[in-house]
C-alpha cells in the first residue's frame, strides 16, 4: 500500500491547522489546579493545569499576564480561558491562555484556609500565648520519624552546637492517617512526664499531602496545649503548616529547628574567653589603681621623713607668729596716726588755739560769753580772757556799731 | 535531668556575675583576687565541659508501666 511521507514540520502544521479550524477549541474554558507555575524573564507565564487524572500545558503571553488581578500560586484551583493550538516545535498542543481567574481553591488548600481561619479566630496563634524557648535546653525532646534524614540532620546540628544537652527522641509516624494521633500522643506524653525543656515537632520535606498531618486540627490543639515550648519544623522553607502558626517558634526546616533550639558552642566559647579577658582587665585595673594610691601616699613627706614633717610644722608656726606681730605693728601704727590726726583736728577747733592767734573772749559776771553789747550796761564788770592770762574790766561806754 | 548542661549554665551565670562585680571595681583587692581565681576556674571548667561533651541521644518508648523507657539511638557522629 502506497503511503504518503510527510515531514514533521508538515505534520505539526497540519495538526495545528486542524485544531485551529475547530470552533470549540478556539474558545475554551478549563478548570484545574495550577502547578509548575513559572514566570519567564520575557514576561510570559508558563504553567500546567491538572486535575486528578490529567494535565494540560498552558502559556499566557505577557500582554494577557499583565491583566492578572491575583497572584497565581501552585495548588490554586483556577479557570483558564483561551484557545487550544499546537506548538509545532515541540509537537505539543497547549492552551494559549488569555484569561485566568481563581476558581476557588483546591480541596486541601480550602481545608487549610478554613482551619487556619478558625484557629486564628479562637486565638491559637496569638503572640501572647507563645512561650519563650529556653536559652540552655538541658533536654530536648524530638517528635519525628526515627527514619528519614530529618532526625539525623537535627542530631548532627545539635551535637555540633550544644553537645551538653540530652536529646530524647519520640519516634512517631509523620504521614498517613495514624500520624496525627501519634504526634498528639507524643506531645501529651512529653508533657505528662516533663520529658524536656523544649519540644521539636516536625518532619522533612514532602508534598502537601505528605505534610498534611501537621495541618491536622488535633495536632494544632496539642501543640497549643503543650506546657513545654514547641518548635515546629515541617518541610522546607516555603512550606507553612498550621503547626507552624500555632507553635511557639517556627523553624523553616528541621535543621533550622536544631539551630533555634540550642545555643552555639562557638558563641559560648567566645563568651567564656571574653569573660576571662574582662576579669583580667578589671583586676589589673584595680591593682594599678591601688598601686597608684599606695605610691601617692608613700611619696608624701610625712612618710618620707617624719622629722621634716615636724620641722615643716614648726616653720609654719614661726611664720604665722611673725605675720601676727607684723600685723599688730601695722595696726598700731595706723591707730597712732589716726590719734595724731584727731588730736590736731581737736586742737584746731579749741578756743584756746583761737585766743593764741590774738583773739580775746569776754564773759559777763554771770559767766555768759559776751556776744553783743545788749548783754551789758556801762559800769558792768566783765572778764576778758586772752591767749595768755585774763583780766577783769569795767564797761565805760557802749557803742551800738562796733565798727 | 541533664546535669552537664545545668552546671554549664550555672557556671556561665556565675561567671557573668563575677565579671560584673569585678568591673564595678568596688570590692576590696583581696576579695577581687578571690573572685578572679573563682572566675578563672569557671572558665576552665566550662571550656572543659564543652570539649568533653558528646550529644547524648536516647530513643524513648513506653514501658509496660507506661513510664518512659530509654534505649540507645545511634546517630551519625559529628562531621
Amino acid at each position: 500500500m502506497e503511503q504518503q511521507i510527510v515531514s514533521v514540520t508538515q505534520l505539526n502544521q497540519y495538526l495545528k491547522n486542524k485544531l485551529e479550524a475547530d470552533p470549540l477549541l478556539l474558545s475554551v474554558g478549563v478548570q484545574g489546579e495550577l502547578s509548575n507555575y513559572k514566570v519567564y524573564p520575557s514576561g510570559h507565564h508558563y504553567f500546567t493545569l491538572k486535575d486528578s487524572e490529567a494535565s494540560l500545558k498552558c502559556v499566557m503571553f505577557r500582554g494577557s499576564a499583565t491583566a492578572l488581578r491575583f497572584r497565581p500560586e501552585n495548588g490554586m484551583s483556577v479557570y483558564a480561558f483561551g484557545r487550544i493550538s499546537v506548538y509545532p516545535r515541540d509537537g505539543a498542543y497547549q492552551l494559549y491562555c488569555t484569561r485566568l481567574s481563581p476558581g476557588g481553591m483546591g480541596d486541601l488548600h480550602l481545608a487549610f484556609e478554613q482551619l487556619k481561619q478558625k484557629l486564628d479566630a479562637e486565638g491559637l496563634f496569638a503572640a501572647a500565648h507563645k512561650k519563650p524557648i529556653p536559652v540552655f535546653p538541658h533536654t530536648i525532646a524530638v517528635i519525628t520519624s526515627s527514619a528519614g534524614a530529618a532526625v539525623h540532620d537535627m542530631l548532627r546540628i545539635l551535637n555540633r552546637r550544644y553537645p551538653l544537652s540530652k536529646v530524647k527522641l519520640l519516634p512517631v509516624r509523620v504521614q498517613g492517617a495514624e500520624a496525627p494521633p501519634e504526634i498528639v500522643g507524643a506531645i501529651r506524653y512529653a508533657n505528662r512526664h516533663r520529658l524536656a525543656d523544649v519540644l521539636i515537632v516536625g518532619r522533612g520535606g514532602g508534598s502537601i499531602e505528605d505534610l498534611w498531618a501537621f495541618n491536622d486540627e488535633r495536632v494544632a490543639r496539642a501543640i497549643y496545649a503543650s506546657e513545654i515550648p514547641v518548635i515546629s519544623a515541617v518541610g522546607h522553607e516555603p512550606d507553612v503548616t498550621i503547626s507552624d502558626y500555632v507553635a511557639d517558634l517556627r523553624a523553616a526546616t528541621p535543621s533550622n529547628a536544631a539551630e533555634l533550639a540550642a545555643p552555639d558552642q562557638m558563641k559560648l566559647r567566645e563568651r567564656l574567653n571574653h569573660a576571662a579577658l574582662a576579669m583580667q582587665k578589671a583586676v589589673q585595673h584595680q591593682i594599678a589603681l591601688d598601686r597608684q594610691r599606695v605610691q601617692r601616699n608613700a611619696a608624701s613627706r610625712v612618710l618620707q621623713n617624719p622629722v621634716n614633717y615636724v620641722q615643716d610644722k614648726r616653720l609654719r608656726l614661726d611664720a604665722a607668729h611673725q605675720r601676727l606681730l607684723q600685723l599688730a605693728t601695722v595696726l598700731l601704727a595706723g591707730k597712732r596716726q589716726q590719734f595724731v590726726q584727731l588730736t590736731a583736728a581737736l586742737e584746731a577747733m579749741s578756743p584756746l588755739a583761737v585766743l593764741a592767734r590774738g583773739y580775746s573772749m569776754a564773759f559777763t559776771e554771770d559767766k555768759q560769753i559776751l556776744r553783743t553789747v545788749d548783754q551789758v550796761r556801762p559800769g558792768d564788770r566783765f572778764r576778758l580772757i586772752t591767749g595768755k592770762g585774763s583780766l577783769d574790766a569795767t564797761v565805760d561806754q557802749i557803742k551800738e556799731d562796733a565798727t | 535531668m541533664n546535669q552537664k548542661s545545668k552546671s554549664f549554665e550555672a557556671g556561665l551565670n556565675r561567671l557573668d556575675e563575677i565579671v560584673r562585680q569585678l568591673e564595678r571595681g568596688d570590692v576590696p583587692l583581696e576579695q577581687a583576687l578571690e573572685l578572679f581565681r573563682e572566675g578563672t576556674g569557671l572558665v576552665g571548667d566550662c571550656t572543659r565541659m564543652l570539649d568533653a561533651a558528646e550529644l547524648e541521644v536516647v530513643k524513648l518508648s513506653k514501658g509496660a508501666d507506661g513510664m518512659p523507657r530509654e534505649e540507645a539511638f545511634a546517630h551519625e557522629p559529628a562531621e
